[in-house]
Parts: structure tokens; sequence; C-alpha cells
């Protein structure tokens, strides 16, 4: 763990909300920075993340998105059109942080592309946001060729031939704050129920890692919420669900809280 | 979408041959969209699904398997000319778009230390717009994209940018890594040719040669037929063949000529 006080606000800050949340287990809605419109997640008329109380993951647009299906890369893709900005995106999330923590999945490009350290000193602005720099986006700026799979700097990978094989590897990343599980291959996207391969997936996640361990890729409905939480999982994460409701909604901050208020409410004890 | 129109003859072979060729339809609808996508239905369908790629970029191992696959026209080609000319060449010269007929010829001569390696891409409007496909000859800063790390163009914030050529082989925003590294290692050098010149020795080798280049090819045979150099014996590795082009060029010299 890096010495800057940010980062160690950060980590405590989403423990406390695994800790906290109240919830068999924590929600985490992800949103693509300033989807729909780059208004409305910054201003308070935006109120999904505090409805969930717990964690939010925002994610950064980005012009390749292997790792993400059709709805959360069109997503990305008109937000780039509208002249969205890396700095946009990091201005959305200062202005949750105060209410929330809040996770920011990026592209590895867009991270080399600033430098790690300035990156990551852009992440701990006001203290708010908490970066891991632990975390395998930071390990040395060079050496990309070992690194450079194409996927998200602190999701599984896109490439998905070693999925088994990965979580024993895991122990090799220094201390990871948080542990995000694949739930099928391939992309991000709503999926029919998979909720007999949780329990398998939280197990072969925890056999590897202390930390937290949530689910995400494919989770999509109220009932998909609690049947993660039933298996074990500590957070669950919606993706594509909030974020095509987000791009169909004429108010997109009304149907995107109605959601999470659903899904909050599938998962109270 | 752009390139199955531009390539209609290898999409028809294609499916004589009995494959599905599924048009993509986002970004450009070109070589970095195709490929994106084909990785995307990878990892979705991994369990029944073999990932096979003619070129020298993507995820680790990707790469370096391409190259030693390709590399069959290198060790052919050095022996042919030992045997022929009892020689080895000034230069080796070809196309790069991803760079796999190129990783491919200049694998067999990489160790040949008189042998100058020359990479030729894409020029496209002009190496001094931003409508080309040249990240390796202007020296853009390296960046991530389809998996591994390499010279690619990408705005301020990383934003992979569309790249433009005439040949759908060469419109790619980035190269293979290992051309990066043979870049940085001053091992082989990197040069830009036009659309315009292309479509030029396009014209000229068929003439000269009855041979009809692939376009991309084309971009290689300009640098040597036109561009002056010490050199005097060549070899320049015939990627492919112009007749999957032909539509498309007639229709260009038939607009310039109207």
């Amino acid at each position: 763990v890096s010495t800057a006080d940010a980062t160690v606000a950060g980590a405590e800050r989403i423990a406390a909300a695994f800790a906290g949340s109240g919830k068999s287990a924590a929600l985490m809605p992800y949103l693509m920075g300033g989807f729909p419109t780059s208004r409305a997640p910054g201003g308070s008329a935006w109120p999904t993340p505090t409805a969930a109380r717990t964690s939010s993951s925002s994610a950064c647009p980005y012009s390749d998105p292997l790792a993400d299906g059709p709805v959360v890369a069109a997503a990305g893709a008109r937000r780039l059109r509208a002249g969205s900005t890396l700095d946009g995106v990091l201005g959305v999330c200062e202005t949750l942080a105060p209410r929330l923590p809040v996770v920011l999945m990026c592209y590895a490009n867009l991270i080399y592309a600033r430098g790690t350290e300035r990156f990551l000193d852009a992440l701990a602005l006001g203290r708010r946001l908490g970066p891991d720099r632990a975390g395998p986006a930071a390990r040395g700026g060079r050496g990309g060729r070992r690194r450079g799979r194409a996927g998200r700097a602190s999701r599984s990978s896109a490439r998905g031939a070693d999925h088994a094989a990965r979580a024993p590897g895991a122990h090799r990343r220094p201390r990871p704050r948080l542990r995000l599980h694949r739930l099928a291959h391939g992309t991000t996207g709503e999926r029919a129920a998979l909720a007999d391969t949780f329990a398998e997936t939280v197990a072969r996640a925890r056999a590897a890692t202390a930390v937290p361990v949530a689910l995400g890729f494919g989770i999509a409905t109220p009932e998909h919420a609690a049947q993660a939480a039933a298996a074990g999982a500590d957070g669950v994460i919606v993706g594509s669900r909030l974020v095509r409701a987000a791009a169909e909604a004429g108010d997109a901050p009304t149907a995107v809280r109605e959601l999470v208020a659903g899904l909050a409410d599938a998962l109270r004890r | 979408v752009e390139d199955t129109r531009r390539q209609q003859p290898n999409v028809q072979r294609m499916e004589l041959l009995g494959a599905t060729v599924a048009p993509v339809e986002a970004g450009s609808g070109t070589l970095k969209d195709a490929t994106s996508e084909a990785i995307r239905d990878w990892v979705t369908n991994v369990g029944r699904t073999h990932y096979i790629i003619g070129s020298v970029v993507g995820p680790g191992a990707v790469p370096a398997i391409v190259r030693d696959l390709q590399r069959v026209i290198g060790d052919e080609a050095r022996a042919a000319l030992l045997e022929r000319e009892g020689r080895l060449p000034d230069r080796v010269v070809a196309c790069v778009g991803g760079g796999s007929n190129a990783m491919g010829i200049f694998a067999a001569f990489v160790e040949d230390e008189g042998v100058e390696l020359v990479g030729v891409e894409a020029g496209g409007d002009g190496l001094d717009t931003p409508r080309h496909g040249a990240p390796l000859t202007l020296g853009h800063r390296a960046g991530i994209l389809h998996g591994s790390m390499s010279a690619i163009m990408q705005d301020a914030d990383g934003q992979v940018v569309e790249a433009h050529s005439i040949s759908a082989g060469l419109d790619y925003p980035g190269a293979g890594p290992e051309h990066a590294w043979l870049r940085d290692s001053g091992r082989a050098t990197y040069v830009g040719v036009t659309d315009e010149d292309a479509l030029r020795a396009f014209g000229t080798v068929t003439r000269l040669e009855g041979i009809i280049p692939a376009l991309e090819t084309a971009h290689a045979f300009h640098h040597v037929l036109e561009v002056p150099s010490d050199s005097t014996l060549d070899l320049v590795c015939l990627s492919g063949r112009g007749d999957k082009d032909l539509a498309e060029v007639l229709a260009k010299l038939r607009a310039e000529a109207a």
C-alpha cells in the first residue's frame, strides 16, 4: 500500500461499505461515467448511487471496449461521440465520492496514456477516491507486454481461456482490496439465470483470496442479486441492466433509481 | 461492413468455402473493429471456439505463433535467393498493417545484420494529415490495443483513433508489438506510402510484370520502385494478389479520370 493517505482512506471506505451495507450483499451499481448526459450524474438530480448506499462503480467510456457487450459498448461510444473526456469522468466520480465510495473501472490504455502516477494522483483528488496503487495497473510503468491483456485494469481480463486457472494465481497480485469475479465467459451483458454457477464461482474466488468477493458480468434482476447473495457473495455488481435503462428511459435517473431500489430490496436481510 | 464491401471477392471466396461471414457495424467497420468483435466472440464461446487470427497482433503468444507460422515465406525466400543469386538481399521490404507478412519474411533475416529490413505502412492521405495508418513510421507513443502494447494511433486521453488506408489490410491504428521492438532496437525501419502512390504502383507492377499485387503490397512496391536507394538486390514480400481489389481500384481510377 502506498503511503498516500488517499489510498488508505479509499481502501478503508470500501471495506466499510462492505462491512456496513446492512444487506445480505453490498449492491454495486455499475454506470458509464457521464452517461446518458454529462450533466446528470454530477448533478444533485442523480440519485442512483445514493439509493444503493454502499458503493458504486463507474466506467470510463473507451474507444475499443473489448470486455463489454453491446449495451455498455454503445453507451461508451455515445459518450465519446458527445465529446466525453477522461477528466470529465473523473469529475463525475469526484462529485459522487463524498456520498459513497466509487470504484473506477477503466481500460488499461487510458491509464498508460496519462501515466500511472499522474492517473492515480488525479483519482486521489480531494482524498475522495482511493486508488489501489498496488493494483495490477500500478505495477510499474513499463513491461506492458506481460500485463497487456485485453481487459480492464481491475476486472478479470477479457481473455477467457485461462478462467479456471486464474484464481490460484491471484496471490501474486499484491494485496488487492476487492476481487471482482466474472460469472461466465464473455463480455458484459444481461444473461438468463446463472444461479447454479454462483456457489462454485464464489467458492473458487474464496479459495484464492481473503478480500471481499463481488459477482458481476451477467447479474440483471433482483432474483439474480438475491441468488448471488445467497451463494455467499459479498457484493453484487449490476451493470448492463442499469446502463440499458439509462439509455432507453426518457427520465434516466428515475428509471435507474427504481431498478436500484428493486435490487436493494432483494438484498435486504 | 466497410471491408466486406471493398474486399467483396474475399467474402465470396470464404462463403464458397463454407464460412459464415459476419459483418461488424461498430466503429468504422474495418480491421480494428472486426478484430475486437472476433475477440469478444471468442471469450464468449471459448469452450467451443478456437480464435484464429492472421496477423501478429493480439494478446501474448498470438503474435509469436503467427510470426512462426508466417516465417515459412521468409525461410523459403532466403533459401531461394541463396540458390539463385548466391547472396542475401540488401533489403527486405514488406507492407505493414498488423504486420504479419512483414514479420514472417523479416523473421528469416533478423540475424543477417547486413540485410536492411523495411516495413511500409499506410500513408493514407498523407503523413501530415490525421488520415493514415502509420503509427510506427510516425513514432507514436506506445499504447495497448487488442491485448498487446505497441505503437498505436491514440488521442491525448488514450482513446484509439480510427486509421485510414485505401487498402483494407493496412487500415489499422496499431501494429504488431514485435515490429515496435524491431523499430526501437533499430533493426528495422518503417516508412509511409500514400494511397495515391500505392494506386500508381498497383498499375505499374501490373503492366510491367503481369502480376496484379494486392493494394497492400503495392505500398511496398512504390517504396522499392520510386524511393532512391543504394540497394542492388531487393526482396519484396508479395503479401497477396490484387484480384480482390480490382473493383475498388477501377472505380477509383474511373473517378479520377472523370
